[in-house]
């Protein structure tokens, strides 16, 4: 089983090679040695290593953070890179590991319980630190990928509702963007009658509260109108609300039905949520997030402008067709059409030359690449092993959905890279020392 | 830990990452197989993006009088990757080419961009145009994209309103608005406005098929964006005063600038020999141009802010009011002249009556006189050093706008120049000069520069008793009067205003003085219109002098300040004092009165181009 791993691993080695013999200069020929040889010393240190120094590396890794802010260089408007002699390194990518072995030293401790408070604040802070560090950086797409550290933390016992309630927010914060406010709390409170009648049967009392509230709603803005008041839409769509939500508090009381108290919370929580994200949008965002998103949920566009590059690298993924254009007969590619398409949007050389066949091929073996760790992770008998290899999985996950979600238009542009496809050293080191900490892991596994 | 448990999560998990990368595969294939419009994009590279000209905005003149509108033009664009076969005799007969232009056109495209459209043909006229859009469909890679040309309809003011052209590597580096075949102003108006009257370019998306033939807008014109229109500018100049100026000044070579004094508004710019502004629009402006700069005359250049002349004796009034100002000199003293100041190398002075007062002075224009005033003010005992007092005379000249530009909006405006201390520190040497050596400065000559747009300016202050408002040339762009607010501000002079009643009286006395009293611009009277002016003779090396005459009107509650030089034409009084006068009298009284009809034909008729050469 050992011998699968390798193969999986050395055959994404061996694929980036393929494209970047050709494709790419020198450079990245040297950097791919260099990996081999980190690969080395990774698999030649004892393996207890890792889980006694977990905690250093972390500890390493956060100072080169903090040194890369004060210090470094800046490319691209991201402080991120750390300029040592020739070559320079972007602890950002270094940061993820170290902070997946920290975070299985932690939860692989005896008697460590995931619903304490005192467990989810070390996590926070555990996760947390390195994401405000590189955010502070000005790199918001390797920040974000902290946040994939939700899985791991879902596979080590916490709740399954913490994943659906992320991906409703995530659904709210697009609705709220998309549509306005108003349609939203419509939406919002639509879906808490549906939830009430769905979980009790009662649908009749569902009706008369419903019925009631949007009447009350319906009378104030009828009394706006006829009396030329101008009352702002706040006033008949919350409104009802005060006076609903204590009636329906009333009504649980009486009933004893007690997820109802629940089911309040989930709308208050709703309707905080989309003024809050309503605000930071418009209010907190740089204009440059702001107009991805919009590009994104096609609010706005400009495809000459900041739409560009999504706009160019649909055009070349979309005119390789089924079969592709052939092995470096790419012209939207080749003329450059694409920026960045070494780096960030490397995928559209595979979906121009390769056509939706290697698209699919790509993504299928990214696929069984996850898959595989999964199984790798979950035969371990420490618990060590098992959640660094949950936090290797996550970490490819995010950056595999992530950028080719935004090569096609399902994401927003941030910039990170695809895991042994991009042109960059650090990135390529970065994953290597990822995934080879965890087969030595496995090469070691008491059997 | 119950093993199901994990167990479930182990597939949820994967199941996660299953489902995502499912709906990643699903919009790859609406991407890559399903949808036909990426494909059709990049298999003929390109969506044609057609950009959409904003008419570049017009300009009127303060009455509302059209100086500058737009017309139609087509120019005819190649796309190299999609040309094909096409029939080229009859391509050649429409378009009245020769088919080595055809292929060298091609070529060039080529070169230029295999992908980018570019121009094959510049401006080809309206009945073309008709003729080759019925048959565009037989030429593949050809498409004409619409454009707009400048039209000036009273074909004056060339310099003020300046031209239009197209932009070059530079300027597309530089600024990234622009893209090849863009226009943008070069000089004048169009220059300094061009922001505001280019508005800015719109572009339209189409999908094209192989055959070159729009198949309709891509995505639905969600990625069209529309051009938003220049806007007009409504300028401050009086259209009928600027072409009466041009007319008066036809033959001769100089420059006139009129300014309404409480407002900074310049009413006429004229630089003569000027241009009509027609000949530097479409396809004949390079020749045109190669033409006109080859001129020795030198049409092209401004010389109202451009050419720098010693004033002359029209700086008398200058150095009078910083005499007053100074105290080195009262309204009451007077001094004798026989006919030169005879200290040092000497000035000599034409016959007047004698000892003189200053406002006589101004009248019979006293070089004597000025030498004195000159001499008090740089040897004023209450400074330690001729360094002092020739800091202060400077100080006070340059608060009159000299020596420095006065930032009207127009483009190249020169700052014209007033001597320094270490000017002639390094002429002479330190210590090695006084008000003697320099004395040619008190009537104008020396090492005085000045624009006639200063000139104008000066005039203005001294019509409004003491300040003046920066001279500008537009009144309103678009909707908003408001243009700037430096217009606005008034400029005080370092001479305080009670001073400025003598000059004004001195000015009018020169002008409307009685016959033989030694009035030096009888010529300048004009009926019913109290005209106060001040002649000058500005002497140059390279020639006759030239003939200076600043004059505003009415004494009280003045409507314009002028200046005029005259290159070559001499005495002030007889060229610059009439062009003046008249150019009064047409803008106060519309008409010219009938005993002034010879004066006006004499200054048409003149001829003072030659008088250069003669000396030479
Ligand atoms: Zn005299």
């Amino acid at each position: 089983m050992g011998w699968a791993n390798i193969y999986a691993a050395v055959y994404s080695e061996e694929h980036s090679s393929i494209f970047d013999f050709t494709q790419r200069y020198g450079m990245q020929l040297v950097w791919i040695g260099a990996a081999v040889v980190l690969a080395l010393l990774v698999m030649a240190m004892d393996s207890r290593f890792y889980f006694v120094f977990a905690n250093f590396i972390y500890a390493a890794m956060i100072m080169l953070l903090v040194t890369a802010l004060l210090f470094g260089t800046e490319v691209n408007g991201s402080r991120s890179w750390i300029q040592m002699g020739p070559i320079r390194i972007q602890p950002a990518e270094f940061a993820k590991f170290a902070t997946a072995l920290a975070l299985a030293k932690l939860m692989s401790k005896y008697g460590f319980k995931i619903h304490q408070f005192k467990s989810i604040a070390t996590i926070a802070f555990l996760v947390i630190t390195p994401a405000l560090l590189i955010l502070l950086q000005n790199d918001t797409g390797s920040a974000l990928v902290y946040s994939s550290f939700i899985l791991v933390l879902y596979r080590e016992g916490l709740t399954g509702w913490i994943l659906v309630f992320m991906v409703f927010m995530v659904l709210l914060f697009i609705l709220v963007l998309v549509y306005n406010i108003p349609v939203i709390l419509m939406l919002l409170f639509a879906l808490t009658l549906f939830l009430f009648v769905f979980i009790s049967g009662r649908y009749r009392d569902a009706i008369r509260f419903g019925v009631g509230i949007i009447g009350i709603g319906v009378v104030i803005y009828g009394a706006s109108e006829f009396f030329n008041l101008n009352l702002s839409w706040h006033y008949f769509l919350l409104l009802p609300l005060v006076v609903g939500i204590p009636i329906a508090i009333v009504y649980a009381f009486i009933n004893r039905l007690r997820y109802i108290y629940l089911l309040v919370l989930f709308t208050l929580t709703g309707i905080f949520f989309s003024f809050s994200v309503d605000y930071v949008f418009h209010n907190i965002l740089d204009t440059h997030h702001q107009k991805r998103i919009n590009d994104l949920l096609g609010i706005e566009s400009d495809p000459l402008g900041w739409g560009y590059n999504v706009n160019q690298s649909k055009i070349a993924i979309g005119s390789g067709g089924f079969w592709g254009k052939g092995y470096l007969k790419g012209t939207q590619t080749k003329f450059n059409f694409v920026p960045e398409q070494s780096t960030d949007f490397i995928f559209c050389t595979v979906g121009e030359e390769w056509g939706f066949v290697g698209t699919t091929v790509v993504v299928a073996l990214f696929l069984m690449l996850l898959i595989r760790i999964i199984r790798v992770a979950e035969r371990q008998r420490e618990s060590f092993a098992r959640i660094y290899g949950y936090g290797v999985a996550s970490i490819l996950f995010f950056h595999i959905a992530v950028n080719i979600g935004m090569t096609i238009g399902l994401f927003p542009v941030i910039g990170i890279p695809l895991p042994f496809f991009s042109y960059g050293g650090s990135s390529l080191w970065a994953f290597t020392v990822l995934l080879f900490i965890l087969l030595k892991l496995d090469s070691t596994r008491l059997g | 830990m119950p093993l199901n448990i994990s167990t479930d999560k182990k597939f949820i998990i994967a199941g996660i990452m299953a489902l995502v990368f499912v709906v990643v595969i699903v919009k790859l294939f609406l991407l890559q197989v399903i949808d036909p419009s990426y494909k059709l994009s990049a298999s003929n590279n390109v969506l044609r993006y057609v950009t959409q000209y904003p008419a570049r905005g017009l300009i009127y003149d303060r009455n509302g009088d059209l100086l500058v509108y737009n017309q139609a033009a087509y120019d005819l664009m190649v796309a190299p990757n999609q040309l094909s076969k096409f029939d080229s005799t009859d391509f050649c007969n429409i378009l009245g080419i020769t088919r080595e232009f055809l292929e060298k056109g091609i070529k060039d495209a080529k070169r230029y961009s295999y992908y980018k459209p570019s121009i094959f043909l510049k401006q080809i006229s309206a009945e073309t145009y008709a003729v080759l859009q019925e048959k565009l469909f037989k030429f593949p890679g050809f498409y004409v994209q619409a454009r707009t040309l400048r039209t000036y309809p009273r074909k004056t003011a060339g310099h003020l309103l300046g031209y239009v052209g197209e932009v070059d590597e530079n300027i597309m580096k530089s600024k990234p608005y622009y893209q090849m075949g863009d226009y943008i102003g070069i000089s004048g108006l169009e220059k300094s406005y061009e922001e505001e009257l280019r508005g800015s370019k719109g572009v339209f998306i189409y999908l094209v098929d192989v055959h070159n033939r729009i198949k309709g807008s891509y995505a639905d014109g969600r990625y069209d964006s529309t051009a938003v229109l220049g806007k007009d500018i409504t300028s401050t100049l009086d259209a009928d005063l600027q072409e009466y100026g041009e007319r008066l000044m036809q033959n001769k070579i100089g420059s006139v600038v009129a300014i309404e004094p409480s407002t900074g508004e310049v009413l006429a710019m004229i630089s003569s020999p000027t241009y009509d502004p027609e000949l530097l629009v479409g396809r004949p402006r390079t020749t045109n141009y190669r033409t006109l700069q080859a001129d020795t005359l030198n049409p092209l250049f401004n010389r109202a802010i451009m050419a720098l002349y010693p004033p002359g004796s029209t700086f008398k009034i200058v150095n009078a009011l910083i005499g007053l100002e100074e105290g080195v000199v009262a309204p009451t003293t007077k001094y004798s002249c026989d006919g030169g100041y005879r200290v040092g190398r000497g000035v000599g002075c034409h016959s007047h009556s004698s000892p003189l007062d200053l406002v006589h002075a101004i009248q019979a224009s006293c070089n004597t006189y000025f030498c004195h005033v000159f001499r008090n003010i740089l040897d004023n005992s209450a400074y330690k050093s001729i360094e002092v007092g020739f800091t202060k005379w400077k100080g006070h000249v340059e608060s009159f706008g000299f020596g420095n530009k006065l930032n009207i909006d127009l483009p190249n405006e020169l700052r014209g120049s007033v001597p320094t201390i270490s000017f002639y520190d390094r002429y002479f040497r330190k210590g090695g000069w006084s008000s003697l050596t320099i004395i040619s400065l008190s009537i104008g000559q020396g090492e005085l520069g000045t624009t006639p747009l200063q000139m104008a300016n000066m005039t203005a202050a001294i019509a409004n008793r003491g300040y003046y408002l920066t001279p500008h040339v537009v009144k309103k762009v678009g909707n908003d009067t408001i243009v700037d607010s430096r217009f606005k501000i008034k400029h005080y002079t370092s001479v305080d205003s009670t001073w400025f009643n003598y000059l004004a009286d001195g000015m009018d006395l020169a002008v409307n003085g009685a016959p033989g009293s030694g009035s030096t611009a009888r010529i300048a009277a004009i009926n019913g219109i109290t005209v106060c002016g001040k002649t000058g003779t500005s002497q140059n090396p390279h020639g006759n002098d030239h003939s200076v005459f600043v004059a505003f009107a009415p004494k009280e509650n003045p409507k314009i300040a002028i200046a005029v030089y005259v290159e070559n034409a001499g005495f002030g009084a007889t060229w610059a004092a009439p062009i003046a006068s008249l150019m009064i009298e047409k803008y106060l009284k519309d008409t010219i009165a009938p005993n002034r009809i010879w004066l006006e034909q004499r200054m048409l008729d003149a001829v003072i181009i030659d008088r250069r050469a003669k000396k030479k």
